[in-house]
């Protein structure tokens, strides 16, 4: 990251001003006025993120429903709700099992369709256009498709139709046990397109006289795969694996689209828990407090992300 | 090894075979946008008599015309914010190396570790005070001081990595300030310049849960909430809905095409930062 960079140029600067003269050309670099131009982006950030931040976990440790004038402290009895309430800890299962099973799934068909497509194949072109263009199409429209697909007697129903099992379609979003793996594949196809293009990169960042040599030595494909490019994927993985995790511990759109968290609760996630609870319920302060548990838990994964974009930046 | 061998032929056909497969929704999303309201047959047979009523049902009952200019406002406005902003900030980020520096660097990337689900109420009490709730401005304002730490990062990164030789050069022949960011820096940020544009434009022309939050019921609806409110209408015409979806799709789309190139790399990008 900028310890790179910057302890060379404060390493390289004392010794250039030594040699020219004091108090020329590169001494101090910018003059302090530069101050401003970071104003602006400082103004808004602090009142969009700063600010909020501050206020939202000190309303976490108080009673506010939103709109009445008096609030409460109420220390930590927010956070011991979330601990007893079954809906809390249903939302929280839910989120981690959303964030774990994309990250797994969306990851090993991104790879398998990049490996595929980073091939001789004459198509991979289009077929990489077509795969990834669903990860910039809002979350809304994938969620009506799949929402219409997953319909009784709709799509996916007439498709096991067609193999004469009709009869055995189950009701995707119906079925409490079923309706959170039935929106996990809906993530899934959204944005498997986006670990392929990512997975894309690594593979062409192989040099190709490695895997050249390898096959010499009379390696096949598949052996060169999974001995050579495999290996030197690390750097792609891990992107790819703190990129869903993520975005999948914060995931909304697609689940208050499809299910709004149901049936009962249980496609909820922490975050339409969050919109529910203060907007439908008025909980305020129970809801804010849910946002702070979200933060701590996604607080580890940000830090890894920061380190890994930080070195690779340098 | 290098050629096109059998083996590589049953893997495009396989490859091929996938697509399709993850094809399907598309096709279904298509193909009933345009067909009849009277026509019954299952989703997976081609519409026989195509119809575009749907579009024009979709047009006029989720006013998806002033949802369009909507979003286009918003987007183009806190887009322009982000990158002038941004940019300004990253010159001192990168360039100056004192202490200073280097806390408001890390002050901006907190911002990273903060997600707007721990923001969004506390905001929505703050605009609700101010009386501007339902207009574009508390989008505008939340996107371009939310998108800021991500995109200075971008810029400073960028910036650091480049020689200091050319705005010396400029700050020798006189040039302020203000000219060399412009004159001299600003362009050479350029390729940050596209990648932040193109994510922050995606961002926050896709975004549901902010505008539904800020602006659900207003006249100044953004696409995907207009859609959303449209289909609580008309729940379960499906057809209606899907050419409402697709109106929706078309500029994302449109500008994915033409610069799929530049739009893949740049989530590369973002997805390393």
């Amino acid at each position: 990251m900028q310890p790179d960079t910057t302890t060379a140029s404060t390493l390289a600067r004392p010794a250039l001003g030594a040699r020219s003269k004091p108090n020329e050309r590169r001494k101090p670099g910018l003059p302090g006025r530069i101050w401003w131009f970071i104003a602006p982006a400082l103004v808004f950030y602090a009142f969009v993120t700063l600010i909020p931040s501050i206020r939202g976990i000190s309303d976490a440790f108080t009673d506010w429903d939103g709109i009445s004038i008096t609030r409460n402290f109420v220390g930590l009895k927010n956070f011991i709700k979330i601990f007893s309430d079954r809906a809390a800890l249903a939302a929280i299962g839910q989120t981690l099992t959303i964030a774990v099973a994309v990250t797994v799934i969306q990851n090993l068909v991104g790879l398998l369709l990049a490996l595929g497509i980073a091939s001789r194949i004459r198509s991979r072109k289009i077929l990489s256009v077509i795969l990834f263009a669903p990860a910039v199409v809002t979350p809304l429209v994938t969620a009506y498709v799949w929402k219409f697909m997953y319909t009784p007697g709709g799509p996916l129903f007439s498709i096991f139709d067609m193999f004469g099992i009709g009869d055995l379609t189950p009701s995707w979003l119906g079925d409490h046990r079923l309706a959170l793996w039935s929106v996990i594949a809906v993530i899934i196809w959204q944005f498997a397109g986006y670990s392929m293009v990512i997975f894309l990169a690594g593979l062409q960042a192989i040099p190709k006289d490695i895997v050249e040599a390898a096959e010499l030595d009379g390696a096949g494909s598949f052996a060169s795969t999974l001995f050579i490019k495999l290996p030197l994927l690390g750097p792609a993985f891990l992107v790819n694996i703190m990129l869903s995790l993520t975005s999948g511990l914060k995931q909304f759109d697609l689940v208050w689209v499809m299910t709004a968290g149901g049936p009962g609760t249980s496609t909820h996630t922490i975050s339409t828990l969050i919109y529910q609870n203060a907007f439908q319920f008025g909980y305020y302060g129970f809801s804010i407090a849910l946002a702070v548990m979200l933060t701590l838990i996604a607080i580890p994964v940000s830090l890894v992300q920061f380190r890994i974009a930080t070195r690779s930046n340098s | 090894m290098r050629r096109y061998s059998w083996g590589t032929g049953l893997l495009e056909i396989v490859m091929v075979g996938t697509t399709l497969v993850f094809l399907v929704p598309v096709y279904i999303l298509v193909n009933l946008a345009f067909r009849r309201m009277d026509d019954l047959s299952t989703p997976l047979l081609p519409t026989s008599q195509p119809t575009i009523d749907n579009f024009v049902t979709a047009w006029e009952q989720a006013g998806l015309g002033s949802a369009l200019l909507n979003s286009l406002f918003i987007t183009v406005v806190s887009v322009t914010l982000i990158v002038i902003m941004a940019a300004l900030a990253s010159y001192p980020l990168a360039r100056v190396t004192g202490g200073w520096s280097r806390a408001a660097y890390m002050l901006f990337m907190i911002g990273l570790l903060l997600p707007f689900q721990l923001v969004f109420i506390p905001l929505y009490q703050t605009f609700s005070s101010l009386k501007i709730l339902g207009t574009p401005w508390p989008l505008i304002i939340l996107y371009a001081g939310h998108q800021m730490p991500f995109s200075i990062f971008l810029y400073t990164s960028f910036l650091r990595a480049l020689p200091r030789d050319v705005e010396e050069a400029a700050s020798i022949d006189g040039a302020n300030l203000w000219q060399s960011f412009w004159y001299v820096v600003f362009p050479i940020l350029t390729p940050v310049t596209g990648t932040v544009i193109i994510l922050n434009a995606i961002l926050v022309w896709n975004d549901f849960m902010s505008p539904l939050l800020y602006l659900g019921g207003s006249r100044h609806q953004t696409v995907p909430v207009a859609i959303y409110g449209f289909v609580g209408e008309f729940n379960t015409v499906w057809p209606v809905v899907f050419a409402g979806l697709l109106i929706g799709m078309v500029p994302v789309l449109l500008a994915y095409f033409a610069l799929q190139e530049r739009i893949m790399q740049g989530f590369n990008t973002s997805a390393r930062a």
